[in-house]
């Protein structure tokens, strides 16, 4: 028996957003009497930190402090309309339509200050702190609180914005067949080592290093947080995960937590990740996002990492033991490959 | 089927509810007495997020009869904040981004408080072992063991 170590490599350009016939989020903002906002979207947070980004982007945009913005989702029946959480696109799509919407809401507050101030609203700044001032002269100033309190009871102005963002229907060129189903990509390349016993057929994870090329990272904590975790995801689809471990027959498939295999605390390894940050011209504030991108890099990174440690090809999900250890006696061994 | 009469201590207050034989004691919390940050995953012990501290030791509520509790005490995510403050645990689990979703971050806090109440400095293999029986399904394990480390006494964990 013994245990050979193996490197694999994979690169990914992940396209931020899909197109099948129009990609379009809407987005609405308003503000009580109190002076805090409210952000109205469909989209989901699914654990992602989209809230939270949405929360930044429009907290932002309007010159407020970020703890008066709260940001409701997720009812699709009442709130405008959104394509969903998918496809990488919450931040993008999402995060315009939200920038829209706070921008146009803005310039209502703006108004509504400057005639409180009797002054022009294109003479007005925020201070981000939660006031309205002429600019040069910050003790000409008004707090959004009072604002939204004079538009609400004296002018009858709601305070309020209209926002979305859609990335029309790509045509296709009928000659070649192309068209540009996103409007921007984002990019990740990992390096996956490992681990695999010949005679168990056994994948263990070693290490990871990787770099993801995502635009503005808008929260790098989140972004960590959203990259760590999802690289495992790939690990998992890559070695565990499957309804149908003998598809295409449905025999044999798992039933609870204990036969659906999903990574433990005790099976994860080091990850060094490197955020590199290129802004995308149509992105809020130049983000795109790392989404899907987080997982789909590890998938060929750990195959070819197998491949280098044992000498076998698999390319049929998961990599699973019975799989590596078929595959190594049909080749008669293991036949590690040269170390790059 | 009649119903039978059960008292315990819930966060350190006396509980009295009336149960149907079978009642599972997550039903029993979130359902009679209205305590929902145990939560249901899975109902047959395989993810954790329903784990709750008996007598201080870290328990499966939904593989736990209701009436076994009788006169014991129980500990809920809900009761281990401090006054108007965080518990450590909790705190880190913010500070070190240790929670996505949030549908683990229950049991994974009940877990690690197990832990840190019988071993305050545990290794990082100690603190995985903690939390083996919980599944965090956004994978962010490295956040949460990296938190319950940060939460040992002093932030002084051993390697």
């Amino acid at each position: 028996m013994t245990r050979h170590r193996g490197r694999g490599i994979a690169s990914v350009n992940y396209p931020i957003g899909m197109n099948l016939g129009g990609d379009p989020s809407q987005a609405l903002v308003h503000s009580n009497p109190s002076g805090k906002f409210t952000v109205a979207l469909s989209s989901i947070d699914l654990g992602q930190g989209m809230k939270s980004v949405t929360r930044q982007i429009c907290a932002e945009t309007l010159g407020v402090p970020v703890e008066d913005v709260y940001v409701d989702t997720a009812d699709s029946d009442t709130g405008p309309h959104c394509m969903g959480s998918f496809a990488s696109r919450g931040t993008h799509r999402v995060g315009n339509a939200v920038m829209a919407a706070a921008r146009e809401a803005r310039g209502v507050m703006m108004e509504a200050a400057a005639e409180e101030l009797e002054v022009n609203a294109a003479d007005l700044d925020t201070d981000g702190r939660g006031n309205i001032h002429v600019k040069g002269a910050p003790h000409r100033s008004i707090s959004t609180k009072d604002v939204a309190i004079a538009a609400q009871f004296k002018q009858g102005k709601t305070i309020s914005g209209r926002g979305i963002f859609l990335v029309p229907l790509s045509d296709v060129d009928p000659e070649t067949g192309e068209m540009s189903p996103a409007t921007c990509y984002a990019h990740a390349c990992l390096v996956a080592e490992v681990e695999v016993d010949d005679e168990t057929g056994e994948v263990d994870m070693v290490r990871m290093d990787s770099a993801y090329e995502l635009g503005r990272a808008l929260n790098p904590r989140l972004v960590e947080q959203q990259l760590v975790g999802g690289a495992w995801m790939g690990v998992s689809h890559a070695l565990y995960e499957t309804p149908e471990p003998y598809y295409p027959e449905p025999v044999h498939g798992p039933r609870d937590f204990v036969e659906y295999l999903m990574p433990g605390p005790g099976d994860i390894c080091p990850h060094d990740i490197a955020v590199l940050e290129r802004p995308a011209p149509d992105g809020p504030f130049g983000a795109k996002g790392p989404g899907e991108m987080c997982a789909n890099p590890v998938l060929p990174a750990v195959a070819n990492a197998i491949f280098n440690a044992v000498g076998v090809r698999i390319d049929d999900l998961p990599i699973t033991p019975e799989k590596v250890l078929r595959a190594i006696k049909a080749q008669g061994g293991a036949r590690p490959q040269p170390r790059r | 089927m009649a119903k039978t009469a059960l008292q315990f201590q819930h966060n350190g207050r006396d509980v009295a509810i009336f149960v149907d034989g079978g009642t599972n004691l997550l039903v029993a919390l979130r359902e009679l007495i209205g305590d929902m940050t145990p939560k249901f995953g899975c109902g047959q012990g395989g993810c954790g997020t329903c784990s709750v501290l008996i007598d201080g030791e870290l328990h499966l509520s939904c593989l736990t009869l209701a009436e076994t509790v009788a006169g014991r005490s129980v500990e809920t995510l809900d009761g281990i904040k401090e006054g108007p403050n965080l518990h450590p645990l909790q705190r880190a689990f913010a500070d070190n981004f240790a929670a996505q979703c949030g549908y683990c971050t229950p049991g994974m806090l009940m877990a690690a408080k197990a832990l840190l109440n019988r071993n305050p400095q545990p290794s990082r293999a100690e603190v995985v072992e903690a939390i083996s029986g919980n599944i965090c399904r956004c994978t962010g394990y490295e956040p949460i063991i990296n938190a319950v480390l940060a939460a040992a006494s002093g932030g002084r964990a051993r390697a």
